[in-house]
């Protein structure tokens, strides 16, 4: 494919079901064209683009010289309209030249009889199957991350993804996704890509590589392989993970090292230690009655986090339905002990915050409790707190689990592992399987020994697929004067970013969308991963830049995958099979089995953990919730995704806590422009940890414990693209290889540089001020009454209104909202974004208070504090305060404030009760927004919108509007998913089903914590969710009788621990 | 006349009078109407008018570049999503009204002291409602549709929406600037043929002649002429209350902690007709010191309309007494939270700025000393126009940065744009009256004709 253009039609023609004659075309790409040689007509640019496609190697070097002398160029480049068709270059005769007069004649009579000449156009001369205009369709397909993969449906308009869902059957899924995966189709229209191959900063044609390629490879060949490294990420697909081990076949010498810098080393020792293998830890939180988190995150990142924040909240619905009670079981527990605020303790019903050394003596301590040997030291309340926890524990004896944090050291890991077995949850709560990734190696370890190998002067080729160690290796290993000594130099990577400019090649990665592919997931099943477009632009996948290394070059990805899977099922037809796991999305029966394992690890050998100076401060090394290790940095999706516990956005900010905040001197203050809901100006301070420094902006974040700073990866990037670079502070500049995860050094490390920066922050006042917002309770606090969310209501009458009540015949759309499902994990937020085309306003706006995100996730703290202010707050209310997360969309009022005061009816009440925005009629004035209680209402101050860049055009849904400056937009419960499923169902005669109308939000949350639908009829999910007695209405005083409601949040703590 | 005066004659001070004596039909005509036809430019006038011609060019640009870019040039956001513009409709319209109020109900109510402000009291509300009239057509996040807004017939079938406080607006806008103008022009009309016939330039004769619309002074059109004034005064007179309420409809009709109140609609009008005086006084002191008027608009004008802002004052301190009751009383906790935050919150210097400027200082208006101090007076009239703005800026941003969500607080800050805008519009409004002071007579030659005939029975 020649141009985004080209790839467009080519892929118009042979959409996405058609995947042989897709896989048929990506072979023919890679085939040589047939010599054009320069003949007597002249040139045009296609003939010259195949012509330069056709020339490799050295040879190129002088084709354009040669093309320059050629007179036929010549004449092209003075030629007026190089793009247009190729001339007619046969001499016109007489006879010709009259046929051609009369036909011209004759045709001009024709156009003067009738203005506009009728054109058709053929978009398709065979329509595929299954295919209507206009009408999306989804397949099948899986986002690889990591050690895991989410299987996921991708919408496809006219074959163009726009929007990922996630796969029912997919066991990593389980029909819903996260924030990250749902961003990761802006990734696909980025107009920063790489989109070519290029050497030494030089485009080079994909033939290019691939023969110096195989120089390199008849090269090594020679010396079998000595001085050839390969550098990835983790790998969890199974074929390349199959090429890799045959290059290393091929190439006995060669090496394969593997570098992901927010990845876990810390579990894998951890299971190494305590198996004396590598295992891969998958759990059942379903089954868990109480869950114990040690620093980990598990409902919201690593491995399976979707589904295991879906079986979590399975076991927090209260009574709503009955397939989330299983055998008569109550609902689930949650410690979580945790140096800073994560997702998962801040929707805890017990936090403990602790610094990080801590949290091991914490995990010693409890493995000394249940017999494990060994013993920590703990504080008296801590200790009584533990107590508290072991008695909970063992109460629920092999139904409880255990989880330690991706970050904690191996030691941790294996403690938990013993932990789990003495609690009697293997087998329950968690269970073992073979890894999922490939070759499971110590990330740092492996890449050190590539660092030493390259001083040892041992590497002469380094191919790296796809990570970016300049940018994200320890740095004290200096991956940039590496680099400089390897002279060939290979970068396979989706952007032109750090390591790609020092490499001598590059090759432009494809999208996930784009390549054939498969990938395991966190329990070991497999997806095939199917492109949904042909490559945008001349991208090509890690499996396509192995082959090329290998004896047999120009493998396609299709095939290795294909081939892949032929093996592994010799028997039966095999097309019936590849069909059937290309429309399912798995390939079945690929899960693991659970490994009949022990742990045998005995607390009491580990060496004692040496004694920390509480002076000291801790600075710990966490991935961004939202942009990762860096590699989403140019993701303006994510990037303007309000960090779930912080709020911030665009930026990363050195997070410490209260008390420490005021000792380190760093203050907040509110600006006057944009102010709560906008910009934050903090105190900039320089911190210098293990013998480097790095200039970061403060942030008090109330809840982390005192001493602990916490710098957030993944930002700072050189080069990452127009929306990524030079965003916030790069912690890993401070990141070194003995202090991976926790660096110490004494609190004269942080210093004040009297400079302030301004963090755009979209919920700054996180006190409810004493309103009827949010509404919580205990278990036993709902057990005793169940309308405890009802008191002291003051719902006015229905007749308090001047006008006439609408009546609904019909439908009536509704949406409930499960405070108690809830954790901020903002999956909602990014599918509404990328359903609705909302735009990225960038991070000034966002300080002015003009974000866009219809639905948004409040963020409170009950925490019993005079001010909003956490550097005023002498007391320690924001130690550790409780946390609570609400989603707020558009409440759709029944009596809307909005509706009254529009001037021109440009908000009006539809027959089923939605506030329709007209925005054709909506002349912007504003008024709406002011009068709406809940603040939901975004406006178009400016033109935010790109209307130019084509990529972006690609990517929108075309079933919403593109809003321009001027109008009020807000959230339409996706009335254009209501509207699909009405005619659907007019079709068929018949009433729209339950469930057969899935907002975006509620597709996409794990926890199934927005549920949406007909509130008109009695026996709908919504409605009976809205018939609880915990179901309230939010500011219910003020008579706009919502549509929108919340379910009270439950939180159930333990009853010991409040006597404790 | 009485024979006795109502007071102790010991103790009374000299009132002076609407007209100092000595004024006859010419000598009044003659002073007035050389202003515009004989008295040379003056060089303050010519410098005047550059400035203010400057800020019109200021104006221009800051429209023309709102309508390239749109409304994010302003700090508006969400929540607070109007700012300076509708601040500045709201005091402009407010400062509109004086005008209204003084040609209308004091002509009524017969109070002849109105006689020698009318004229650019009238002149003034044009202005100052053709400058509210822009901010609610450029606030608009599309002005090219803010045609939607009539009622005219669509081909769409679409109307406005009739619930919405924004369009009664429309109408009483509307109404009001399309009666004041037809107030002024016809009491205008008598003048425009004194013009007439005195001007000696052809193209001023032409001009003037053609205004006057064949006026020749007969009895016929006497009594027409002022039939036709009594009855537009009559229109005029519930104009003057309804427009301002119309206006504080937009807040009392919304359920914004802060504009929800049922007080506001005469609180407005008298906020409205406080702000209005002062921006007569801010005019008249300097207009009759450079055109030699003191003899017309003399010290009983200036203390009267002192005495209107004293008494329109202390209503509008009874007022924002009343908005802390209701809060209190009330007991509502976003009523109860605001008022808080008005003086605790990040905006308490605007409201302890506006107490001192709108409470405090009329105080003051109660010494007759310092209602007969011009400079006092002037200095005053600026507070009190001050305060007035700060007013509609507590009310209309405040109110919005703490409403109901505390999630979605924020806060409000102008840009450069939205002082530009503003500072255009008070150039528009001097350039204006610049202009009018040259080109139409300042004060009603017929009336002030009218008024020596009385006034010398007066002496008499």
């Amino acid at each position: 494919m020649s141009s985004l253009a080209d790839g467009m039609s080519d892929h118009d023609i042979d959409t996405s079901m058609h995947h042989d004659e897709m896989h048929e075309h990506d072979s023919q790409e890679s085939e040589q064209p047939e010599d054009l040689t320069l003949s007597e007509r002249p040139l045009d640019l296609a003939a010259v683009r195949a012509k330069l496609q056709s020339k490799s190697g050295p040879q190129y070097w002088r084709t354009i010289e040669e093309l320059a002398e050629d007179p036929h160029f010549e004449a092209l480049l003075h030629r007026e309209f190089p793009r247009q068709a190729s001339e007619w270059d046969e001499a016109v005769d007489r006879r010709d030249f009259l046929k051609l007069m009369a036909a011209s004649l004759a045709f001009a009579g024709l156009s003067g009889c009738k203005s506009n000449e009728q054109t058709h156009l053929v978009p398709y001369v065979k329509q595929p199957d299954g295919m209507v205009l206009g009408k999306p369709l989804f397949f099948a397909t899986a986002m690889p991350f990591g050690a895991d993969a989410i299987g996921v449906l991708v919408e496809s308009h006219e074959g163009r993804p726009t929007k990922i869902e996630g796969n029912p059957d997919h066991p990593a899924s389980l029909g819903t996704t996260d924030a990250i995966t749902q961003a990761s189709v802006l990734n696909l229209y980025d107009p920063d890509r790489a989109q070519t191959v290029t050497f030494a900063g030089e485009i080079r044609t994909w033939s290019a590589f691939q023969d110096a390629a195989q120089v390199m490879a008849v090269e090594m060949k020679a010396v079998s392989g000595a001085g050839f490294r390969i550098l990835t990420g983790t790998i969890a697909s199974p074929s390349v993970a199959e090429q890799l081990q045959y290059l290393l076949k091929l190439y006995p010498q060669a090496k394969w090292h593997q570098w992901e810098p927010a990845g876990s080393d810390g579990t894998r020792d951890g299971a190494k230690l305590a198996f004396g293998r590598y295992v891969n830890t998958v759990y059942r939180v379903e089954k868990a009655e109480v869950i114990l988190s040690l620093d980990s995150d598990f409902l919201a990142s690593g491995p399976g986090h979707v589904r295991y924040m879906k079986e979590f909240y399975r076991r927090r619905k209260l009574d709503q339905f009955a397939e989330a009670h299983p055998a008569g079981s109550e609902m689930n527990r949650l410690y979580v002990v945790e140096p800073t605020p994560s997702v998962t303790g801040s929707s805890a019903d017990h936090r403990l915050p602790l610094r990080f050394m801590e949290v091991e003596q914490f995990a010693r301590a409890l493995a000394a409790k249940l017999g494990l040997g060994g013993s920590g030291s703990l504080s008296s309340a801590n200790e009584k707190w533990l107590d508290a926890v072991v008695q909970d524990l063992q109460k629920n004896h092999g139904r409880s689990l255990v989880v330690a944090g991706e970050q904690q050291p191996a030691e941790v890991h294996a403690l938990v592992h013993a932990i789990n077995g003495a609690l009697g949850n293997i087998g329950n709560g968690v269970y073992y399987t073979e890894p999922v990734e490939d070759n499971p190696v110590n990330n740092l370890e492996s890449l050190r020994e590539l660092c030493a190998d390259i001083d040892g002067g041992k590497v002469t080729t380094l191919l790296v697929l796809g990570s970016n160690p300049v940018y994200d290796a320890p740095h004290d290993f200096d991956f940039t004067s590496k680099l400089r000594k390897v002279p060939h130099t290979i970068h396979l990577s989706t952007h032109f970013n750090e390591t790609s400019e020092r490499c001598v090649w590059h090759v432009a990665e494809s999208h996930y969308l784009e390549t054939w592919g498969d990938a395991r997931c966190f329990d070991g099943t497999v997806t095939v991963i199917q492109p949904l477009i042909a490559p945008l632009y001349h991208t090509h996948s890690a499996s396509e830049v192995l082959s090329a290394f290998s004896d047999k070059p120009g493998l396609s990805g299709y095939d290795a995958v294909r081939n892949r899977l032929k093996a592994a099922n010799p028997s039966g037809d095999f097309e019936k099979f590849w069909r059937k796991t290309l429309n399912d999305g798995v390939v079945a029966n690929t899960a693991y089995p659970p490994l009949n394992v022990t742990p045998k690890f005995n607390a009491a050998s580990l060496p004692p953990i040496p004694a920390m100076n509480p002076g000291e401060l801790e600075f710990l090394f966490r991935p961004d919730p939202t942009i990762h290790d860096g590699r989403f940095a140019n993701n303006g999706w994510l990037q303007e995704l309000p960090k779930p516990v912080t709020k911030l956005v665009w930026d990363n900010a050195a997070l410490v806590g209260p008390n420490t905040a005021w000792n380190l001197g760093i203050t907040h203050t509110v600006a006057a422009r944009g102010g709560e809901h906008g910009q934050i100006v903090s105190t900039v301070v320089d911190i210098t940890v293990s013998n480097s420094k790095v200039t970061a902006a403060g942030w008090i974040m109330p809840g982390q414990a005192e001493g602990v700073v916490v710098l957030p990866l993944g930002y700072g990037r050189k080069k990452a693209g127009y929306t990524g670079t030079n965003k916030g502070f790069n912690a890993y500049a401070v990141r070194t290889s003995n202090a991976l995860w926790r660096a110490t050094a004494g609190s004269e490390s942080v210093k004040k540089t009297g400079e302030e920066y301004s963090l755009g922050c979209t919920q700054y006042h996180f006190n409810i001020e004493g309103r009827k917002i949010l509404s919580t309770g205990t278990l036993e606090e709902y057990k005793k009454n169940p309308g405890f969310a009802h008191e002291g209501d003051e719902t006015p009458p229905k007749t308090f209104s001047l006008y006439q009540e609408f009546k609904y015949p019909g439908y009536a759309w509704g949406m409930a909202i499960d405070l108690n499902s809830c954790n901020g994990c903002n999956a909602c937020v990014v599918a509404c974004v990328a359903e609705n085309n909302i735009p990225v306003v960038g991070k000034d706006q966002v300080l002015r208070g003009r974000e866009m995100h219809w639905i948004r996730i409040d963020r409170y703290y009950n925490a019993n504090t005079r001010t909003n202010d956490p550097r005023t707050n002498d007391n320690d209310a924001l130690a550790n305060p409780e946390t609570f997360f609400q989603p707020v969309p558009c409440m759709q009022c029944e009596n809307a404030p909005c509706e009254q005061v529009c001037p021109v009816e440009a908000t009006s009440h539809s027959a089923e009760g939605l506030n329709d925005m007209v925005y054709n009629r909506c002349i912007g004035t504003r008024y709406c927004s002011n009068n709406c209680p809940y603040k939901v209402r975004r406006f178009n101050f400016l033109r935010f919108q790109d209307w130019e860049t084509p990529q972006l055009k690609l990517m929108r849904n075309p079933e919403v509007s593109v809003r321009s400056r001027g109008v009020m937009e807000k959230c339409t419960y996706c009335v254009q998913r209501i509207n699909n499923a009405r005619i659907e169902s007019e079709k068929q005669n018949r009433p729209i089903r339950d469930g057969e109308v899935i907002t975006a939000c509620a597709q996409a949350c794990p926890a199934e914590a927005i549920v949406f639908g007909n509130a008109n009829d009695p026996t709908t999910r919504v409605a009976k969710l809205k018939a609880q007695q915990r179901n309230y209405n939010v500011l219910g005083e003020l008579n706009t009788r919502p549509r929108t409601t919340y379910l009270a949040a439950v939180r159930n703590p333990n009853p010991e621990m409040e006597k404790a | 006349m009485s024979t006795r005066p109502p007071y102790n004659t010991a103790d009374a001070r000299p009132v002076s009078p609407i007209l100092e004596p000595g004024h006859t039909y010419a000598s009044v005509t003659d002073k007035i109407s050389a202003i515009v036809l004989t008295r040379p430019t003056s060089l303050g006038w010519v410098a005047g008018f550059a400035l203010t011609f400057t800020l019109v060019m200021v104006l221009t640009v800051s429209v023309a570049w709102l309508v390239a870019k749109g409304v994010g040039i302003w700090g508006i956001n969400i929540p607070v999503g109007w700012g300076f513009a509708i601040v500045n409709f709201v005091w402009w319209i407010g400062i509109g009204h004086a005008g209204t109020l003084i040609s209308a109900i004091l002509f009524l109510l017969n109070q002849q002291w109105r006689t020698s402000i009318n004229r650019f009291a009238e002149a003034m509300t044009l202005f100052a409602v053709a400058c509210a009239g822009l901010f609610p057509l450029i606030h608009t996040g599309r002005p090219w549709m803010a045609y939607y807004m009539f009622p005219y017939p669509s081909t769409m079938y679409l109307w406005p929406q009739f619930r919405s406080p924004l369009i009664w607006d429309v109408f009483a806008v509307s109404t009001y600037g399309t009666v004041s103008l037809l107030f002024w022009g016809v009491g205008l009309i008598p003048d425009l043929a004194t013009l007439r016939d005195r001007a000696v330039t052809k193209p001023k004769q032409i001009i003037y002649g053609m205004l006057a619309m064949g006026w020749r002074g007969s009895a016929r059109h006497w009594h027409r002429y002022q039939s036709a004034y009594l009855l537009l005064a009559g229109l005029a007179t519930p104009l003057v209350l309804s427009v301002h309420t119309v206006v504080s409809f937009d807040f009392s009709i919304a359920i914004v902690p802060g504009w929800h109140t049922t007080i506001f609609p005469p609180y407005f009008v008298a906020g409205a007709i406080y702000s209005g005086f002062a921006m007569v006084l801010t005019i008249a002191i300097p207009l009759r010191k450079a055109y030699d008027l003191e003899d017309f608009i003399t010290m009983r004008h200036l203390e009267n309309m002192a005495k209107v802002m004293l008494a329109t004052g202390l209503i509008v301190a009874y007022g924002y007494y009343f908005e802390w009751f209701m809060s209190v009383y009330s007991g509502n906790k976003f009523d109860l939270y605001l008022t808080k935050m008005r003086f605790h919150g990040p905006y308490s210097h605007f409201y302890y700025a506006l107490i001192l400027c709108n409470i405090l200082t009329p105080q003051l208006l109660w010494f007759r000393k310092v209602r007969t101090n011009i400079p006092a007076l002037f200095i005053m009239s600026l507070i009190i126009n001050t305060g007035m703005w700060l007013e509609r800026f507590v009310i209309v941003v405040i109110s919005l940065t703490r409403d109901f969500m505390p999630s979605a607080w924020g806060r409000y800050s102008a840009t450069f744009w939205d002082y530009a805008t503003f500072v255009g519009t008070l150039g528009l409004f001097t350039m204006l009256l610049f202009l009018f002071v040259r080109v139409l007579p300042a004060i009603s030659i017929a009336e002030m004709r009218e008024l020596v005939r009385h006034t010398s029975g007066e002496h008499e």
